[in-house]
């Protein structure tokens, strides 16, 4: 199950502008996360691709590190596309997109209200579904939790 | 000089109006509102941690109290996305079953939304309607799954059993009067004058800005935004029926109600279809007793009644899903709520808040 459907030679030509990108086998493509703010400026802004739709954006707590996850479509062309942003585990930090897309404004705030993670310039980085005095963060692997059914 | 000031109003967590528990905390100049900030979680219950800690199969009555409106819709989502990871392919019955029973869903859930905001506006009489003809697809889905409201009846590789004899009967029934109960919702809330003077030209929608705030489903395509998954991405057999998807023109709160209504013609028309092309056969496909997906993720999105609904599921190869992440619509399209209530006066942000057709449940997860 491919992660983006987008043409070969669109992935080639962002190959081209961001040597740094990798692309997976099921066309997921990694970002570093120095890159990530220019790397999606070129898809928003770039008449190609015009990915004008932040779709989704949601992290995930694996034992090595922490990933970021954006689901983008084109409403032109009808593309969607997977990026990834991997961040280290202590005190992961990437840029925010609010500056791109509105989406990003709350689902940002539900990530780093749930993952503990950082996004850098934007305002308003406040909780957004649990209370502001919440100890923690939940979707970490690590949080401790009553109600399982070990 | 009279001295001025700004004045803060709580709307909610405990208010009709904002169709659960949901807080708006209004700042006003006189009657204009300069800001809305919302406030939710109140009914958030962690349930993509509790996904965690349950099987596959588990997780399906947990989709069923997200958009606890249109169940069908939020349980076909997830079973299709698991679908995609293990690559199982439906057997035609149980896609057409899908198909009626997430259209019905639809309906319920636009029922839903027009009869409480004709409430909202100030109209009753237009709720008892709906909720009349909605009592009817709860009928249904009992006759279907033996539960009215949490439907559970998908499952991963199908649907839960076979459709009841007496059902396509009671549906054909269904779908015969349908469209004249919606030629009376026209009359009765449609047409209203107060109830166009209270929506016309109220929270206007910029189609650039709809997009760009992620806004999508009815609320989106009221701004005349064709982007409607069933066409412009067919998932399951959706590519095999004829149905229009309505657009508005302005984006104001009288399109968005609108919007809804004609979908819902459609949506019958899909049913009726569907009914029509009905195949026989198994409704279920082949599938381990113990699901274990392959290592790696997935992101599925299916047109939800709100908008588009994603799941994303990531697996380790073990039989509990790694994480599972909901792209809810409410919730994105309450991110907007501030900047579409600026300006407007106070009495607007019922009528622009209901116009959004949210469900609490959705948006707090």
């Amino acid at each position: 199950m491919p992660g983006s459907s987008i043409p070969s030679t669109v992935i080639d030509g962002l190959k081209d502008k961001f040597p740094a990108i990798e692309v997976s086998e099921n066309l997921t493509i990694t970002v570093p996360e120095a890159e990530l703010l220019s790397f999606m400026r070129e898809l928003r802004d770039n008449p190609d691709y015009d990915f004008n739709f932040l779709t989704n954006l949601t992290a995930v707590d694996y034992p090595d590190n922490f990933t970021v996850i954006y689901n983008l479509v084109s409403f032109k062309y009808g593309y969607t596309l997977m990026a990834k942003v991997n961040l280290g585990k202590d005190e992961p930090a990437v840029s925010s997109l609010t500056s791109l897309w509105g989406s990003a404004d709350w689902q940002e705030r539900e990530v780093y209200d749930l993952f503990g993670i950082i996004f850098t310039g934007r305002h308003n980085l406040t909780r957004i579904l649990l209370e502001d005095g919440f100890a923690g963060y939940p979707l970490r692997k690590d949080f401790q939790w009553v109600g399982g059914r070990e | 000089m009279l001295r001025t000031e700004e004045i803060t109003l709580n709307m909610g967590p405990q208010h009709p109006s904002t169709h659960g528990v949901f807080h708006v905390v209004l700042k006003m100049d006189h009657e204009v509102i300069t800001e809305a900030r919302p406030i939710c979680g109140y009914l958030h219950r962690g349930i993509e941690k509790l996904a965690e800690a349950r099987t596959y199969t588990q997780f399906i009555p947990y989709t069923d109290r997200l958009d606890y409106l249109a169940a069908m819709l939020n349980n076909t989502g997830y079973v299709q996305a698991v679908e995609k990871l293990m690559e199982i392919e439906v057997p035609e019955r149980a896609e057409y079953i899908r198909v009626i029973c997430c259209e019905l869903s639809r309906i319920a859930s636009h029922l839903i939304a027009v009869g409480t905001y004709s409430v909202d506006i100030g109209g009753i009489t237009g709720f008892m309607y709906c909720l009349r003809d909605r009592e009817r697809i709860m009928d249904l889905f009992e006759m279907v799954c033996g539960s009215r409201l949490t439907l559970s009846y998908m499952r991963i590789g199908g649907v839960a059993e076979d459709l009841p004899d007496e059902f396509i009967p009671a549906l054909c029934q269904f779908l015969d009067e349908m469209p004249s109960r919606l030629d009376e919702y026209d009359g009765l809330i449609t047409g209203n004058e107060i109830f166009q003077a209270r929506t016309k030209h109220v929270g206007l929608l910029d189609p650039g800005v709809a997009i760009n705030y992620g806004i999508s489903g009815p609320n989106l395509r009221a701004s005349g935004v064709f982007w409607d998954l069933r066409k412009n991405r067919p998932y399951s057999v959706y590519d095999r029926f004829d149905f229009e998807v309505p657009l508005g023109k302005r984006g104001d709160c009288f399109d968005r109600f609108t919007c809804r209504i004609k979908e819902m013609r459609q949506s019958l028309k899909i049913i009726r279809q569907a009914v029509e092309q009905l195949p026989e056969g198994p409704v279920m496909a082949k599938v381990p007793k113990v699901l274990k997906p392959p290592a790696g993720d997935v992101y599925h999105e299916i047109e939800g009644a709100k908008g588009i609904l994603g799941y994303y599921v990531v697996s380790d190869g073990s039989n509990k899903p790694y994480r599972i992440h909901v792209r809810r619509p409410s919730f994105i399209n309450l991110g907007f709520l501030n900047e579409l209530c600026k300006g407007w006066k106070i009495a607007d942000v019922v009528a622009i808040l209901g116009s959004l057709d949210i469900v609490l449940g959705e948006v707090d997860c």
